[in-house]
Order: structure tokens, then C-alpha cells, then sequence
């Protein structure tokens, strides 16, 4: 792949997904592309660098796919789940009680890991969200990872990542070689294909979202794009968590820190705080 | 530094396990089955075991059993790592007492990652 050839490469990643390919990043583009090239009978990535400036070429999708990190695994960084039990259910369900409806996004879910760390997570709250209709909603800009992710079946390797070995056997059932989670938690999830750098008014309010570790590969004004428009969807008191590396000081003030749980944030006009648990919890207004 | 029992009848077996474990800072007392995992509890409770399920003499089912009979015995974390891979084995380790269960193969981030979950790390 010629220095032009990269150039092209980055553009067209920033355009269609936000990610941001650093310039000494060409060795990463040439191992995630060569097997993608040899599939399609190219001899290099600069063919098929060629290729996709042909404007009848469709490898485009294929190309973002390959580049677009999908690491996950279940209960990633477990805090955020804790605060999802222990935080954020308890004040939505408090917030919610009339409307006994609350509504999240997984924004990044890539092959499933989160969105079904979240709904098992809600399972082990048991009774105390009887009556109420929790409706979880996992984007990814990758299909095939999506596809993945409604199968529902992972590898030894992946339940062993993260995954307490009671929510295993409760949760999972042993088919051939790999593990897949339980209907009924797979119907609490529903997946949908979406681009983060495109409108996604249409979705409808939430009052959670999950936005971790997808921030880290955009430019700062991509960054500043996506957390304005994931506070235009959200009401007031309304949660947004984002991953271990990531924050909006400094990027944007349509949200607030949580002064006491990291990766926890508010809509930042929030005028009446949803009734948390402690006292220490509650947010500035 | 806390101390983790490795039980497993197979040298190779012990020795990447040992190298893992030394890396997250255990210190590792070694055993090859459930009889010497025994005597190695009764001179000195570890906090952690990495316990195989089948070995001679004495099988790791059996040695928890006992184990968690011993006056003490209740305190190590007990984290099965073995070839039994299906729900019945998994759920009669938890019954009898094991706090995690590895299924093999295994490498360093999932014996962290296990470790972790169970508050040894």
C-alpha cells in the first residue's frame, strides 16, 4: 500500500465511521486488510485500495468492518454494571413508577457482551422491577457483529471473560462446542444496525445510555457531535455512562459528572433530578 | 503476598499455571493430587487453590469436599480449572463449595479475570 493509498484509506474510515486512523497506524491497516484482500483474490491491500476507489465498488462495508475494533466482553470493567444495579435502576424505577417503562441504549454493542451483561444484570434484580417494561435497544455499526450478537452464542473462551460462573449456568445453555445465552434474555434485547456519525433522532427518548468505548476512536468534533445529539435523546434525568477511558470534560456541557460515580453522567439541564437512593447521589440541578 | 495451591496432576499443567500466577504476584505451593493438596492445607491454609478434577488418589471433587470440612477450610477461594466443560460438573463444584471454575484451556486473562471475580486480585 503506497503512502497515497493510506491517505485514501483514513479519509474514507473517518467518513463512513468516525474512526480516526493515526498516520503511523499503516501496519494496522495492512494485517486487519490483507486477509479481507485475499478473500476477494487481491494479491496486496494496495489492490484493494484501488478497488475501492472504483465507484461501482461495495467492499466499502467490508473495509470499516475489518478495521473496526470489536473487542468486548461480558461485565467489562464490572463497575458499570454495579452502578446500573446499585445507582441507576433504583432512581429510574423511583423516576419511573407511573410510566412503568424505561427505556436503554447500548450504543457500541458489538457482538452482544454489554447489552446482554445489561439484561442479566436487570434478571438479578428480580422483583424489584416486576410490572415494569425495560426495553434494551444495542446498536453497532458493524452487521456482522450484530448478527453475532442475536445468536446469542459465544465460545468458551468469550463466557470465560468477565462472566461469574453462576450467571453461566443460570443463563446459558451448553450447545456443541459453544455456550449461547437464554431466549428469554435474548428477548429482552433488541439489535439494530446504526452509525453513530449519522441522525438517530427517530430512536425515541432512553433513560440510560451505555456509550463506552466507542468515543476513543473519533476526533474530538465527531465526539462533541455524538454526546450533543445522545443528550437531545435523553430526558432530563435521564443517565449516560461511558467507558473507563473516557469523559465529556472538556468536550461538551451538555452533560455533568457524577461527583461521586466515575464513568456516570447527567444531562446537564437537569431541572428535577430523579430521586436517587443516598443523598450523596443527588445531582446538582 | 498470598499464597495459591496449584493441584493438578500434570507437570505442564502446574508450571504455566505457576508462571501466571507468579506474574500476578502469588506465591505457589504445588501438589499432585488430592491426598498431597490435603497435607499441603493442613500445615498451612493458602488463600487461593487451583484445583484439577480428575487426578489420582484423590480427585478434586473429593479434596474440596473435604477441604471445606477442615476447621478453616471454608476460608481459601477455591477456583476448579479442569476438562469438564458441561453444566452438571459446573453446578456440582459450586454445590460443593468451589467459588470459580476455569474450563481448560486456559490462559493468563481468563485465571485474572477469575481471580478477580472472586476477590483474590
Amino acid at each position: 500500500m503506497t503512502p497515497e493509498d493510506f491517505d485514501y484509506l483514513r479519509k474514507m474510515l473517518r467518513e463512513r465511521s468516525g474512526l480516526v486512523l493515526s498516520v503511523d497506524k499503516q501496519y494496522l491497516a495492512e494485517s486487519r486488510l490483507l486477509p479481507l484482500a485475499r478473500r476477494h483474490g487481491f494479491a496486496s491491500v494496495g489492490e484493494l485500495v484501488a478497488q475501492l476507489k472504483m465507484p461501482s465498488c461495495t467492499l466499502a462495508t467490508e473495509v470499516v468492518d475489518a478495521m473496526t475494533t470489536n473487542e468486548t466482553f461480558f461485565f467489562r470493567d464490572k463497575i458499570p454494571f454495579e452502578l446500573l444495579r446499585d445507582s441507576v435502576m433504583p432512581a429510574l424505577l423511583a423516576a419511573r413508577s407511573h410510566t412503568k417503562r424505561v427505556r436503554i441504549w447500548c450504543t457500541a454493542a458489538s457482538t452482544g457482551q454489554e447489552p446482554y451483561s445489561i439484561a442479566m444484570t436487570l434478571r438479578e434484580m428480580g422483583a424489584r422491577l416486576a410490572g415494569f417494561q425495560v426495553d434494551i435497544l444495542a446498536t453497532d455499526l458493524v452487521v456482522g457483529a450484530l448478527d453475532r450478537a442475536r445468536n446469542g452464542l459465544y465460545t468458551q473462551f468469550e463466557v470465560q471473560r468477565g462472566l461469574p460462573i453462576q450467571l453461566l449456568i443460570k443463563y446459558f445453555t451448553k450447545v456443541g462446542e459453544m455456550w449461547q445465552i437464554a431466549p428469554e434474555l435474548r428477548a429482552m434485547v433488541q439489535f439494530r444496525p446504526l452509525n453513530l456519525l449519522y441522525d438517530f433522532s427517530t430512536l425515541g427518548l432512553f433513560d440510560l445510555v451505555f456509550c463506552r468505548n466507542v468515543l476513543i476512536y473519533f476526533d474530538q468534533s465527531t465526539k462533541v457531535s455524538v454526546l450533543d445529539r445522545i443528550a437531545r435523546q435523553m430526558p432530563d434525568d435521564g443517565f449516560l455512562i461511558l467507558g473507563a477511558a473516557e469523559t465529556v470534560v472538556g468536550l461538551t456541557e451538555a452533560f455533568t459528572p457524577h461527583p461521586d460515580k466515575r464513568g456516570l453522567y447527567r444531562p446537564s439541564n437537569a431541572g428535577a433530578p430523579a430521586r436517587l437512593g443516598a443523598p450523596k447521589l443527588a445531582v446538582r440541578a | 503476598m498470598k499464597t495459591c495451591l496449584v493441584v493438578d496432576d500434570s507437570s505442564v499443567i502446574r508450571k504455566v499455571a505457576r508462571r501466571i500466577l507468579e506474574s500476578l504476584d502469588f506465591k505457589i505451593v504445588e501438589a499432585e493430587d488430592g491426598e498431597q493438596a490435603l497435607d499441603a492445607c493442613r500445615q498451612q491454609l493458602p488463600e487461593a487453590i487451583l484445583l484439577d478434577w480428575n487426578m489420582p488418589k484423590m480427585d478434586g471433587y473429593e479434596f474440596l469436599r473435604m477441604l471445606r470440612r477442615m476447621p478453616g477450610g471454608d476460608k481459601p477461594k477455591v477456583v476448579f480449572c479442569t476438562t469438564e466443560n458441561d453444566v452438571a460438573h459446573i453446578a456440582r463444584a459450586l454445590h460443593a463449595g468451589a467459588n470459580e471454575y476455569i474450563m481448560k484451556p486456559f490462559d493468563k486473562e481468563i485465571v485474572e479475570a477469575k481471580f478477580q471475580e472472586v476477590g483474590l486480585i
